[in-house]
């Protein structure tokens, strides 16, 4: 194993987003207010979510976890169609580097963005509200597996498409409506019988309803039924991408 | 033990044949020219070398290490400096460096990233980001992510593509001081008087084939016992040429006119008849010998015929 090889190019991919804050963790952290303020205000004692848990303070793990999911399949994604743009990639490929240490080190750069963007929606939030915290380790955890997930499906869209263009379109016709849908801004409790089904089929829902419950102790389904299935869709999602990256795919001609 | 070894080597692009049975072998120490036109195979021979392209069949290897099952070690043997101009836009010239040197596992290389910049004359950028670099400064960055491991063997693809004639003979003189430090060079270019000065050995490609493989002495021997070049210098600009003088035409611009004769076939003498007879008037003749060229054009157009 090239353990430093892997760290350098996960310090690269940590360096590259620290050079551009505003983009990469200031504006996510905005945008996540701007929800807070606006459907709260909007809100704020016309829906019960959870028996008494304020709306504004239910958003708050929904809008986070929103966050990580979006933020963490940016970095990756964003990172590799740059740098297959401009070429450079071609540099990393000449190393000495494994397709696994490749991967895990865009992976664990984006659960560091990932989190960074979530603890910093929490700490923003804070101002405005309070937010009990009853299982810690859960929120930790879910955090952990939701960044790693999107940072992995970040490197397999990263490494199939050839232009910015198709990363936007993932984007915005893929991971923004599947967060919107996963239950960020209602309990899925409140949806009629047919998209209550539907929202099952939703990866993301188990991220946001088990990382719910890490605040509230209360979540739509059971909490390790939602960590087992978020562990295993990083795990195929990981088994995928690893044989992509293998076969050189886009990568390797 | 070579510094590299190709044995029956083939690459296609769907139904192109991009390497054609490909033997080749370079020695250690080897100053080593490839050599062929555009769509030859050169690029895709070198990726081949460095793993950034996978083939069909046959064995590469580097040093004795075979370059699919001992990618690890042959990546490190190798430095490559890639034909297309690339950089990454987020950091300056000494991230670059040392973020290269620990992608081959070497943390503390500051004080070789220091040498290579001085010896590439980028120690006064070393701070500038990659975007504020000219053209030609930023082939020089990547000439030195190229040897931030210190590889053994260095590949050059067309390292000299589109710099300015300063730039390319200071290049010329830090790849000829490798080589003098005892690196195996092998070098891919379009120009063929920097193959003429700077290698030993070169292969010629054409269409996927390897078409000449030899010392440079051996083939300049091949041409000037057989072809002269003779330079034609006219009062005013020649129009179209009959189809018989046609085709020995190498270069022709303006009231220039770069013919390649056969010296047992064609008479200069009835060359000049046929230029006077066209309305041509001749203000000066040269007559050299063959260089590189000549056995390069001549190889490859045996080819196509």
């Amino acid at each position: 194993m090239n353990l430093i090889g892997l760290y350098t190019l996960f310090y690269k991919e940590v360096l590259r987003f620290g050079k551009v804050l505003l983009q990469t963790l200031i504006a996510p952290v905005i945008t996540a207010m701007l929800y807070l303020v606006v459907f709260g205000h909007v809100f704020e004692g016309r829906v019960q979510a959870f028996p008494g848990v304020s709306y504004t303070v239910f958003l708050i793990p929904g809008l986070m976890m929103m966050s990580v999911i979006q933020n963490a399949f940016a970095n990756s994604s964003s990172s590799l169609i740059q740098s297959k743009v401009t070429g450079n990639i071609m540099f990393m490929m000449l190393t000495p580097l494994s397709h696994f240490e490749f991967f895990l080190a865009y992976v664990l750069a984006s659960v560091v963005r990932g989190v960074l963007v979530g603890v910093g929606v929490f700490l923003a939030a804070l101002v405005f509200t309070e937010a009990p915290v009853k299982h810690p380790g859960f929120i930790l955890l879910f955090m952990f597996l939701s960044s790693a997930t999107l940072g992995a499906i970040g490197v397999m869209v990263g490494v199939w498409a050839e232009k910015f263009d198709q990363i936007a379109g993932f984007q915005n016709f893929i991971i923004l409506p599947l967060s919107f849908l996963s239950g960020v801004f209602y309990s899925i409790h409140s949806l009629p019988e047919f998209w209550q089904t539907l929202s099952h089929f939703n990866p993301f829902f188990y991220m946001i309803d088990g990382f719910r419950y890490g605040f509230f102790g209360i979540s739509d389904i059971a909490p390790a039924r939602s960590l087992g299935i978020v562990t295993l869709f990083l795990a195929v999602l990981t088994g995928v991408t690893l044989a992509l990256l293998k076969s050189g795919y886009k990568l390797r001609d | 033990m070579p510094a590299i070894s190709i044995s029956g080597l083939n690459k296609h692009y769907a139904r192109v044949h991009a390497l054609d049975n490909i033997d080749l072998t370079v020695e250690q120490g080897e100053f080593f020219g490839l050599l062929g036109p555009n769509g030859a195979g050169k690029s895709t021979l070198i990726n081949i070398l460095a793993g950034l392209t996978r083939f069909d069949s046959g064995r590469v290897s580097v040093l004795g290490h075979d370059v699919v099952t001992a990618y690890r070690r042959t990546r490190r043997l190798l430095g490559v400096v890639p034909q297309e101009l690339t950089y990454d836009p987020f950091f300056n010239v000494r991230e670059v460096l040392r973020i290269q040197s620990g992608y081959f596992g070497l943390q503390k290389n500051d004080a070789w990233i220091d040498e290579l910049m001085a010896a590439l004359m980028l120690t006064d950028k070393a701070e500038a980001n990659m975007r504020a670099l000219s053209g030609g400064m930023k082939r020089r960055v990547m000439i030195a992510q190229a040897l931030v491991h210190r590889p053994e063997v260095v590949v050059l693809d067309e390292p000299t593509a589109g710099v300015d004639v300063e730039l390319r003979k200071s290049l010329w003189d830090f790849i000829r001081r490798l080589h003098r430090e005892g690196h195996t060079i092998v070098l891919t270019t379009h120009y063929l008087e920097e193959a003429e000065a700077l290698c030993d050995r070169i292969a010629i490609l054409n269409l996927g084939r390897l078409v000449a493989l030899d010392t440079k002495k051996a083939l300049l021997a091949r041409g000037i016992g057989r072809t002269r070049r003779v330079c034609i210098t006219t009062e005013q600009p020649l129009g179209p040429l009959p189809g018989n003088l046609a085709e020995k035409v190498r270069r022709q611009e303006g009231n220039q006119l770069e013919l390649q004769l056969d010296k047992s076939a064609d008479s200069v003498i009835a060359v000049l008849d046929v230029l006077r007879a066209h309305g041509a008037v001749i203000i000066d003749l040269n007559m050299e010998g063959a260089d590189l060229e000549d056995v390069f054009v001549e190889l490859t157009r045996r080819q196509k015929v």
